[in-house]
């Protein structure tokens, strides 16, 4: 581990004002993930700000406008939640389905949503990797590419990105709120745009700017955030990211589907939101044809790898499976 | 083995140091990352106060430092096993303020005045505590290594009310590797002392 000075924060102004000052320093809250890349020595920081303790930043507040997770809540805590259990479900599930309850205990929503790519060339300093160092190449395109993405890849990068609960929070609509130095300062971003797709560019993961510090994720109520859920495949039945996942909505009126929200997980290089399955879904009877008809649409674009061509399968099952359940 | 006036762990740490020496007078290469971290400077050291089963230890530590190293090689709390030291096998459970976590992933700096609890402090003096008695009971062990780090978690399972079926107890056990395979006998330890009917 590359050595560092320690500083717990004040708060989220002196944080946001370290951490603009100099590349050298990074933020650390639950550490699930940062301990992991400091050991790894992927990451090698002169400087680890604390904002773990920062007060405020960790409450779970359910209203009628909708949801509002502090940035420092932990994922068990919003996972217990009761008010995120009957309101939200895909969000519940997806935090149950993510690491374990130890690591749950500690993780928080802001880091859930910041957590680096779990591909093992990103992880390994030996190898070439264009998001560690850019332009070393790219080792998993012609490597051992089974667990990357199919969707939202480029020449330069095909790793997918790892949160199940960013899938659910794509699909419900959530914002992230964004803070920088200045108090007040508040910026509110998608989800869907929060994250970016890899182009040439793949070590840029995300829009936040210099300095700027995740505050908080809103998920907006509607009628179809009770009528959601989270279904996710992988390797072994716990304690595993996904292969595939996906998180589902549905507003059904009259034996109509009237709304629909449709993102995967698991296949993409970022949090995938399929307008185009949610489209397909819109008037129609929640049936299997509608279902299938959503799936396949789900996966438009998708350019498997050498290794990961089940994944085009494996992610439209997924869908079936989900809606099937949520419309059943 | 108190007799002797040689026990198993001084033994082991006598060996290793022997060993090591042997290595490095071999010219054979240290393992990569402690070769970087000694040619390095040493970071900033920093104290570090921990209510530790009740009681307050203070030990000045590299920031660097996780917990698990803190309780393992700066207070002699070797209860506490390290496994993976990536968060991948639980053998290092704790709990810090009532929750259980896993210490390897946990910088000491990062519990600063917190309540920590470790497989030492279960115990009431000589008697165990109910989870460590099942498991004795129920055979829930083979080698031992991820025992203390299983106990831990178990008792956080059941304070938490996942004790409800095997099925949630072995979900919320995923944390917890076992390589002999004593999967079993634990579900049957934590449902024993959970004292739920099956």
């Amino acid at each position: 581990m590359h050595p560092f000075t320690y500083l717990r924060a004040r708060d989220v102004q002196q944080a946001s004002a370290l951490a603009a000052q100099d590349r050298g320093t990074e933020l650390i809250a639950g550490g699930t993930d940062m301990l992991q890349l400091l050991k790894d020595d992927v990451r090698r920081p002169e400087r680890l700000v604390d904002i773990g303790g920062l007060t405020g930043l960790a409450s779970v507040e359910a209203t009628a406008s909708g949801l509002r997770l502090g940035a420092l809540a932990r994922m068990s805590d919003v996972a217990d939640n009761p008010a995120v259990r009957d309101g939200y479900p895909a969000i519940a599930e997806a935090l149950l389905a993510s690491a374990s309850p130890q690591v749950r205990n500690m993780a928080t929503i802001g880091g859930n949503l910041l957590q680096r790519t779990r591909c093992p060339y990103f992880r390994d300093t030996a190898t070439s990797c264009n998001k560690r160092e850019p332009g070393s190449g790219c080792a998993a395109i012609g490597g051992e590419n089974r667990l990357h993405a199919i969707l939202g890849g480029s020449a330069h990068c095909v790793a997918t990105h790892a949160s199940d609960l960013a899938v659910a929070l794509a699909a419900l609509d959530a914002v992230v709120v964004a803070e920088g130095a200045n108090a007040g300062s508040g910026r509110r971003i998608p989800l869907v745009d929060f994250h970016l797709v890899p182009g040439d560019t793949p070590q840029r993961e995300n829009v936040l700017q210099d300095g700027e510090l995740i505050v908080a994720v809103e998920v907006p109520a509607a009628a179809l955030t009770r009528r959601s859920l989270y279904r996710k495949v992988r390797d072994r039945a716990s304690f595993e990211f996904a292969l595939a996942s996906a998180a589902v909505a549905l507003e059904i009126d009259g034996g109509v589907i009237h709304q629909a929200r449709v993102a995967l997980g698991g296949v993409g290089t970022k949090p995938w939101r399929a307008y185009e399955a949610e489209r397909a879904l819109v008037g129609a009877t929640p049936r299997s044809a509608a279902f299938e008809a959503a799936a396949s649409r789900a996966v438009d674009g998708a350019k498997p790898l050498e290794q990961n061509g089940f994944k085009l399968e494996l992610a439209q099952r997924v869908v079936i499976r989900a809606l099937t359940t949520l419309g059943a | 083995m108190s007799q002797s006036g040689f026990n198993r762990r001084e033994f082991l740490q006598t060996t290793a140091l022997a060993t090591s020496s042997v290595a490095l007078a071999r010219g054979l290469r240290l393992p990569q990352a402690l070769a970087a971290d000694a040619a390095k400077p040493a970071s900033d050291t920093m104290p570090v106060t921990l209510k530790i089963n009740g009681e307050m230890r203070t030990a000045t530590v590299d920031p660097r430092t996780t917990l698990l190293d803190v309780l393992r090689e700066r207070l002699g709390m070797t209860g506490t096993k390290k496994g993976c030291d990536m968060g991948a096998c639980g053998a290092c459970t704790v709990h810090v303020d009532g929750r259980r976590v896993v210490s390897c992933l946990t910088l000491a700096a990062m519990v600063e005045g917190k309540s920590v609890t470790t497989i030492e402090g279960l115990a009431g003096g000589a008697e165990l505590h109910p989870m460590q008695a099942a498991f004795i009971e129920h055979d829930g062990f083979q080698c031992g290594y991820c025992t203390s780090g299983q106990i831990m978690s178990a008792v956080a399972l059941v304070s938490e009310g996942r004790a409800t079926s095997d099925a949630n107890i072995r979900e919320f056990m995923s944390g917890n590797l076992c390589r002999c395979g004593a999967y079993p006998n634990i579900v049957a330890a934590i449902n024993a002392a959970s004292g739920r009917r099956v």
